[in-house]
């Protein structure tokens, strides 16, 4: 029983990184109804940055704040140049234009820093948290951060008006565009933001993957994973999402002899499938009805 | 009035590709054909050898090209179907020392399988979504294909070692011009088939499903039964060029199947023209001889070459070699009046 226990911890601790890629690809496409599959890239391109800062002596928070505000700014520069001019085309172009975006950051940040994996410092330390040896402080902070994260959306989408505006440009366009909404500039706002919270999870990930250019690859797939099995439509649902994979993983592995690190794409695979198969909707998704 | 209006104002996944702007006329497809004969016989065997590999990534290519620009849906996939295909025949000819040629309609057979089973759970997803569910496959090939369970018949992370055959009745020809006639008699062989079925009462049920998935219903279309077909076909298609690419290459090993397979084979449909089955061997030659291109260029930026390229097709020639041999026609119908 101390075994199970103990492995759920651990569990939740590395669901922490799934929960915040999760959060992030779930509250994109609510918020501009399109996923970024170069989301993932663009994060790992920011973290490099914050890297780069640190490198030149900036203090960990200072080169926090600049990556984010970078990133921001970032991804309203790349909707305004590359996808604005998409917006009307069919969704393959835009799929193509993802595809372009990844190889073209992956291959510049190979570029730039090369491909040499790089420790990645973490401003909780990484002593044992409350005396567990399981669970470190920098997981415990990771946890925290993504609970903050997602408090803070919910709030910014609920209350503000920038967040409903957000949400009436992405649930009906037309209308949103008759009540004197920019749309189009909603749009570049979600891109931003998406690039933002990116940018926050690839520096709350690097200390435990380390940092180089592919980080990201199994953690977008095990997000991906997280945000169907917690429902596509809700945010909430992502983050428990991201903790139950984690705790899943972590089950499999102890308790099923044979399945090792080797099998952690599979089993994220398998998770999608089975999920899509007997419970399309998630966990905390709403059903999606159309009119017919 | 909501739910009405979302439908009505949503974007195409793919755009509606007429069903007879998607071959070749006659004239056109009897000169390709002639020049694929005819060019192996004057160059020197690493250029044959090439060109098989250009026959073979066409054939996946348009494989994709069936299920996206006929059905309208995504797969960034293609890459596992590619390898389940590759394995099977590589499997049968080392471990059960079956004939190369019978392997392949197995390869298809197997591969057909595994695509229509995977249609299953993708009938739920639609558009991004689908093509990040086949993002995952395509990530976790080759891992599956490493495990230890399976080892004794996939030789693990060292792959399989495949001979070449030579050609067969004596016939005085070098074993890759064999494999090159062999591999276009097959080319061929698929491509009419894909013309044919495009053309049937499937074909039609395809393109109904991608241009209105809800009229499609309504005219009594089976969504469902059809959409996982389109995915056993095109995957049953891909395993059969996966299969020979195994015998052309004579090696299989996982980390010859990863995701970078399966993108590029996205790309090739869409510089090929998505819906323009001719398309998919100028996309193929794209995804052969670009990147060599763009390693000229600049060796560490391949990756950045190659997606900017891609930006550039997607905003010039969006129609990809389609559009360019419309233009191509036009202009020769202008110069012919003059």
């Amino acid at each position: 029983m101390e075994l199970f226990a103990n492995q759920v911890l651990a569990g939740i601790a590395t669901g922490a990184i799934y929960a915040c890629m999760a959060l992030a690809v779930v509250m994109i496409y609510q918020a501009i109804d399109h996923l970024n599959f170069a989301q993932g890239e663009m994060a790992m391109f920011s973290t490099f940055v914050s890297w780069q800062l640190m490198q030149w002596g900036v203090p960990y928070w200072g080169a926090f704040v600049l990556t984010v505000a970078f990133s921001f700014a970032a991804g309203i520069i790349i909707e305004r140049l590359l996808f604005k001019p998409l917006a009307k085309a069919p969704i393959l172009t835009n799929v193509a234009g993802f595809i372009a975006l990844y190889a073209i950051i992956n291959s510049v940040a190979g570029l730039i820093w090369d491909f040499t994996i790089k420790q990645y410092p973490t401003p909780f330390g990484s002593s044992p948290f409350l005396g567990s040896q399981l669970i470190s402080t920098h997981q415990a902070g990771m946890i925290g951060i993504t609970l903050l994260m997602l408090l803070l959306l919910f709030f910014f989408f609920r209350f503000t008006r920038v967040g409903l505006a957000m949400r009436a440009a992405a649930s009906l366009p037309e209308s949103a565009r008759l009540v004197g909404i920019n749309t189009s500039w909603m749009i570049a706002l979600g891109w931003g933001m998406a690039s933002a919270i990116g940018s926050i999870a690839g520096m709350m990930i690097a200390p435990v993957v380390f940092l180089e250019p592919n980080m990201m690859l199994g953690v977008l797939i095990y997000g991906f994973a997280a945000a169907v099995l917690g429902g596509l439509t809700s945010p909430f649902g992502a983050v428990m999402g991201g903790f139950l994979v984690g705790i899943f993983e972590n089950l499999v592995g102890t308790y099923i002899p044979g399945v090792g690190n080797e099998l952690k794409l599979p089993i994220a695979l398998a998770l999608i499938i089975v999920v899509l198969v007997v419970k399309p909707a998630g966990l905390f998704g709403r059903a999606i009805v159309k009119r017919v | 009035m909501s739910a009405a209006e979302e439908i009505v104002t949503e974007a195409a996944a793919v755009e509606a590709v007429p069903k007879r702007a998607m071959t070749l006329g006659y004239g056109t497809s009897l000169v390709v054909l002639a020049a694929l004969i005819l060019i192996p016989l004057f160059v020197k065997n690493f250029i044959i050898f090439q060109m098989t590999m250009l026959l073979i990534y066409a054939l996946a290519v348009m494989a994709l090209n069936i299920l996206t620009g006929g059905s309208g849906q995504f797969s960034l996939g293609q890459s596992a179907f590619y390898a389940v295909g590759a394995y099977t025949s590589a499997i049968l000819m080392e471990h059960a020392g079956m004939n190369y040629a019978l392997t392949l309609p197995i390869a298809g057979i197997v591969c057909f399988g595994f695509g229509f089973l995977f249609g299953q759970p993708a009938l739920r997803l639609s558009g991004v979504y689908l093509a990040l569910a086949t993002f995952a496959l395509a990530t976790a090939m080759p891992q599956l294909l490493k495990l230890g369970y399976f080892e004794h018949w996939t030789g693990g992370v060292q792959g399989l070692v495949v001979t070449k055959p030579d050609a067969p009745f004596g016939l005085p020809m070098s074993q890759d011009m064999w494999l090159y006639y062999f591999t276009l008699a097959v080319s061929i062989g698929i491509y009419i088939a894909s013309v044919n079925l495009l053309r049937s009462r499937s074909g039609r049920a395809f393109m109904a499903i991608r241009d209105n998935e809800i009229a499609a219903s309504a005219m009594g279309v089976d969504v469902a039964l059809y959409k996982t077909l389109a995915f056993g076909v095109s995957a049953g298609i891909t395993g059969v060029a996966g299969g020979l690419g195994a015998i052309a290459v004579q090696f299989v090993a996982p980390d010859g199947y990863t995701i970078q397979l399966a993108i590029s084979l996205f790309l090739g449909m869409v510089v090929g023209g998505v819906g323009w089955l001719p398309g998919s061997i100028v996309g193929s030659a794209f995804i052969i001889f670009v990147p060599n291109i763009a390693e000229g260029i600049s060796k560490g930026l391949s990756g950045a070459v190659f997606g900017v390229l891609l930006f550039l097709v997607i905003f010039l020639v969006p129609h990809g070699a389609r559009q360019v041999a419309i233009v191509a026609q036009q202009l020769a119908a202008k110069l012919k009046k003059n």
